[in-house]
């Protein structure tokens, strides 16, 4: 009974997105005002409303039950192989179902102020819209066909989106390089799944249905490297599509589109497929130590990585797409090191500070005409004090500040990076330094917009205001959630009882067990973890406040001393000028190659070669037309005495 | 009356005359009276042939079953003639439309001469 009403339910979230995005699309220029963003934002409320009552009847049901499949139509059939066009309903996609929808939600609302007397509003609500349908495809697919189409779908609103200010150049090229980067990983991806697909279906099961791939992998998968190279091709993937070392380079740029945008694309949901993928195949991923180790690692180099470019870079969305990376590094750490559970934590948390710090952003830009640079920023604190207040919450709990939900998230997966089997100190370590600079370049970002004295064009100061109501409410809703989302996920030593990773132990049952016997370190061992991880903080807001509140001329000096290495950081190491010279100039090179020598002279050198030719006997031949009769009657009469003489003597 | 090799190489001569008339004139309508002793050249040789057919049908007469033969015989006298008529008719046609076209050129050109008329040229 309850089943049915889940199956129900489930069938609708994904539709009314759907609606959304076609309302917006055909009727686009028709419909003007506040209408588009009301119809956008209202599609989404009524899937949060379908997915919230779908979450609770989850709940009501038996841990082992908690797993319901729910078809629109069959898809794709072909001799032994179907694909429908299915959901599956469990405590993973339940969580993310409600992170897209919820924190898509505040989203639209929010975008309805921010982009309130933009011309291509219904466009962007449309395409917001077409995001979230495909999002929720993506995070509620049974089978992988359908997951992909989801990736693919969310790759291409992404690109629509980052580009949606099309006639900037910059922001065009920012759409183009995303979508392309993304390719790259794609490619992996879909690699990895037509090998994982065929070695199941030489093993006899020719099937690409998620819980049949867990169910079989630990049989069919075991030993060998075909395990390897499948999950690290998916692995290539979700470093695309969640911007990990080596395929991170489109992110920062991707901050060109629509500051709404940022928080929901590339920050709240989109990024975290990556993440949630890996946990949704995590039975074929803990098959393969070396792939975990290879996650764990890339996973912790990014958080380290690019929470150094995020204490140099002035751009303050580029901050928090630098610290984006860096999370999104810190859940594929906890991925790796088999913590799957805590890995979706913080990818809920996350999904509430960074979309809140995105959006608080954005409403700085909206209040200064656009400004991105923090150091023309400045003492904004008094103008707009709700602004600064979210704000100023959200940055506590992305670094990690004690009772906020960062804290919880991050060090879980400290914690299980150093517990762990597959874990170890140095991920640990590394994780640890990750975090003291998250809480530095938080915490300096936060100084220099909202702190000390005003370094803001006086033309633009005077109209300086707090945003509308519209912007403000979903920022405090955000707020509250940032600070007490957490304590779904309180761990036992807080004497919490970890209800969020039992509630999703039903999907990791596997690595369940491992966390249970990896869990029976004493407690005070996690205490002194949580101590550490309050220091790293400490120390980072402590910098913080010596470099851009009591002394702030010490960054100057500092990077007068240390030149060489502060140009490398503030460049982000060169990395874009590296592909730049490996990847994309050579392929501009052969492409050029393949137009001006094979295309245009090869390939049109034969074609118009071939036409010329003819055109050159024609020439020579129309000289026979004489236009004299005399000659065509002579021409005629040996034509008839040939043919006479041919019958005659043959 | 005389055999029927004379007709037909009367017949050629006349022919030969004709085509001869067509490629050597370049009055227009000396080439259209050396088209009509084609013409009649042609014709000469059809009737020549059909008062003769029985002789030449003569020969191929065993292969062919008894009771067609009279059939055979009636058709085949009467077609060459009827042919001539049609040639005649046709050429009365073709004269007149030829005719027309040569008095158009003449008050285009202001001449009969086909050398003059080569718009056609490449």
């Amino acid at each position: 009974m309850v089943e049915e009403q889940i199956k129900t339910l489930v069938r609708l979230v994904p539709v009314f997105p759907l609606l959304g995005f076609l309302i917006n699309g055909l009727f686009n220029k028709r419909l003007t005002g506040k209408l588009p963003g009301v119809i956008g934002s209202g599609c989404v409320f009524i899937s949060l409303v379908l997915s919230a009552w779908a979450f609770f009847l989850l709940t009501s049901l038996p841990e082992h039950a908690r797993s319901v499949g729910s078809s629109w139509f069959e898809w794709v059939v072909s001799g032994s192989f179907s694909s429908s066009f299915s959901f599956l309903y469990d405590p993973l996609s339940a969580v993310m179902m409600l992170v897209v929808t919820g924190v898509g939600f505040l989203i639209h609302v929010y975008s309805i102020g921010y982009m309130h007397g933009d011309g291509g509003c219904s466009r962007y609500f449309s395409f917001m819209n077409l995001f979230t349908f495909t999002m929720l495809a993506l995070v509620m697919a049974d089978n992988l066909l359908l997951l992909y189409l989801g990736w693919e779908g969310v790759g291409l609103c992404s690109y629509l989106l980052i580009g949606f200010w099309f006639h900037k150049k910059s922001a065009a090229d920012a759409g183009k390089k995303a979508f392309i980067v993304n390719r790259i990983g794609d490619f992996g991806f879909a690699l990895g799944i037509f090998l994982l697909f065929w070695t199941l279906a030489s093993a006899g099961h020719p099937t690409i249905n998620l819980s049949e791939i867990s169910r079989l992998a630990p049989e069919i998968l075991v030993g060998g490297g075909i395990v390897t190279a499948i999950t690290l091709l998916l692995f290539l993937g979700a470093t695309g599509k969640s911007a990990q070392i080596p395929l991170y380079v489109w992110l920062p740029d991707a901050m060109e589109g629509p500051t709404p945008v940022s928080a929901l694309i590339h920050a709240a949901t989109m990024v975290t497929a990556g993440v949630y993928m890996v946990c949704r195949l995590s039975a074929v991923f803990i098959l393969s130590p070396v792939t975990m180790m290879v996650i764990a690692i890339v996973g912790a180099v990014t958080a380290l990585y690019a929470a150094t470019i995020g204490t140099t870079q002035n751009d303050i969305k580029r901050v928090l797409a630098y610290s984006t990376i860096s999370q999104l590094g810190y859940m594929f750490l906890a991925c790796g090191v088999g913590a799957f559970a805590a890995g979706i934590f913080h990818l809920m948390t996350h999904a509430f500070f960074k979309a809140l710090l995105f959006m608080c952003a954005g409403s700085v830009m909206h209040a200064l005409a656009g400004e991105l640079n923090m150091q023309k920023m400045g003492g904004l604190r008094k103008y707009m004090p709700v602004t600064f207040f979210t704000m100023f919450v959200g940055t506590l709990a992305i670094s990690g500040v004690p009772l906020f939900s960062g804290f919880f998230s991050k060090d879980e997966i400290l914690y299980r990076a150093f517990s762990s089997e597959h874990g170890s100190v140095i991920l640990w370590a590394i994780g640890l330094l990750a975090a003291v600079l998250t809480a530095f370049y938080m915490f300096r970002l936060l100084f220099l917009t909202f702190y000390g004295k005003s370094r803001i064009n006086p033309e633009i100061e005077r109209h300086v205001h707090e945003s509308p109501r519209i912007m403000t409410v979903p920022l405090m809703i955000l707020a509250v959630l940032a600070l007490i989302g957490g304590y779904i996920g309180l761990p036992h030593a807080l004497g919490g009882g970890a209800w969020f990773e039992r509630f999703l132990s039903p999907v990791f049952t596997f690595s369940h067990e491992a966390a249970e016997t990896a869990g029976h370190h004493s407690y005070s061992i996690e205490y002194l973890l949580m101590i550490a991880s309050i220091v790293a903080a400490g120390i980072g807001i402590l910098i913080a406040y010596r470099f851009y509140i009591s002394d702030p001329e010490r960054p100057k000096r500092l990077a007068e001393r240390f030149n060489g290495l502060y140009k490398v950081v503030l460049n982000k190491y060169y990395v874009d000028e590296f592909y730049n010279a490996i990847i994309v100039q050579p392929v501009i090179t052969a492409a050029l190659f393949f137009w001006k020598i094979t295309d245009v002279m090869i390939v049109d050198g034969i074609a118009n070669g071939s036409a010329r030719l003819i055109g050159w006997f024609s020439g020579k031949f129309r000289y026979v037309q004489t236009g004299l009769f005399r000659n065509y009657a002579l021409l005629f009469v040996f034509g008839v005495i040939v043919l006479l003489g041919f019958v005659i003597l043959r | 009356m005389p055999s029927l090799e004379y007709f037909i190489v009367l017949s050629a001569i006349l022919f030969c005359i004709g085509v001869w008339g067509v490629l050597k004139s370049r009055n227009a309508i000396v080439v259209f009276m050396a088209i009509e002793l084609m013409l009649n050249a042609v014709n000469l040789s059809l009737v020549a042939f059909a008062s003769n057919v029985r002789t030449i049908l003569a020969r191929f007469i065993q292969t062919v079953p008894v009771d067609q033969v009279s059939d055979l015989l009636r058709t085949s006298t009467a077609s060459g003639q009827v042919y001539v008529i049609l040639v005649m008719t046709v050429a009365a046609a073709e004269a007149a439309v030829g005719l027309a076209i040569i008095i158009s050129i003449h008050r285009m050109k202001d001449s009969v001469n086909v050398d003059d008329v080569n718009i056609m040229k490449w």
